[in-house]
């Protein structure tokens, strides 16, 4: 069952004190640096994210235990100006190579530094799977448990 | 860091969610929605006051009733997180930028 909520793209805009090559740099290559680490959807705990060059990299977690949970791909890679991931992870939390939503981040040289224009759209494609994630709604691992997960990490980080 | 957690906070309640997964299934009255939720009326109607505010579900005005919807515009659920998590994974990019371009300006002085 389609829940028909169209969702408006995730978007966020930032100015980094960087020029348009680090900031670049430091999003694919340095990826696994940012990355906040509890935001894994696998069972085991995430040790590194890895964001592969060029189009047709691979996008993924490397677990503790050794395996590796997909997130997505490289869809276009125009650096220093643009990268398109796809992002597959559908509405239950797991990975799904059919789904595509689609994350852009555009670099843009402003002053020193530069504005990150980023999206996250597509949303409503995970419509179907979000059938699965209001299953698993009261569930611990469910809402209750990521949310709880995020509130950590926020308290962790300010 | 700054995490905009209205609608965070209000998903972490789990009558907050009930109502929600209500309002997936469409449109609905207070009456409707209260109905077979183990909490008051009234109380119904506080949360989506909350859900409201956080911009999660929309009101509209039909006669004497108010009708509560999912706001299409806004966030379902799913949208709910996706924003927060990136408000905070961007943050954490944003400092280690910086940090990357400082160090890189250390060295060439």
């Amino acid at each position: 069952m389609s829940l028909g909520i169209k969702p408006a793209p995730v978007k966020k805009t930032l100015t980094v004190a960087a020029p348009p090559e680090k900031a670049f740099e430091v999003f694919t290559a340095g990826f696994g640096r940012w990355w906040p680490a509890s935001h894994s959807i696998g069972e085991s705990p995430l040790k590194e994210a890895i964001i592969e060059p060029g189009v047709g990299g691979r996008w993924y977690g490397l677990l503790e235990d050794g395996t590796e949970n997909p997130w997505g791909d490289v869809l276009d890679w125009e650096p220093p100006h643009r990268v398109l991931l796809a992002w597959r992870i559908g509405g239950d939390w797991k990975y799904d190579p059919d789904l595509l939503t689609e994350v852009e981040v555009v670099f843009t040289a402003e002053g020193q530094g530069t504005r990150v224009d980023f999206e996250h759209r597509h949303l409503e494609r995970m419509g179907d799977a979000a059938e699965g994630a209001r299953a698993s709604f009261d569930s611990e691992g469910g809402w209750a448990g990521l949310l709880q997960m995020f509130a950590a990490e926020a308290a962790k980080a300010s | 860091m700054a995490y905009g957690n209205t609608a965070f906070a209000a998903l972490s309640d789990p009558t907050r969610r009930r109502v929600l997964e209500r309002l997936a299934a469409g449109p609905r009255a207070v009456g409707e929605i209260a109905e077979g939720l183990p909490v008051s009326r009234p109380a119904v109607s506080q949360h989506l006051k909350v859900l409201k505010a956080a911009g999660l579900v929309s009101d509209r005005q039909d006669g004497a009733r108010r009708i509560y919807a999912i706001d299409p515009n806004g966030l379902g659920a799913m949208r709910a997180w996706l924003d927060q998590f990136w408000d905070g994974a961007l943050a954490a990019f944003k400092a280690e930028a910086e940090r990357a371009a400082n160090d890189e300006k250390a060295e060439t002085q």
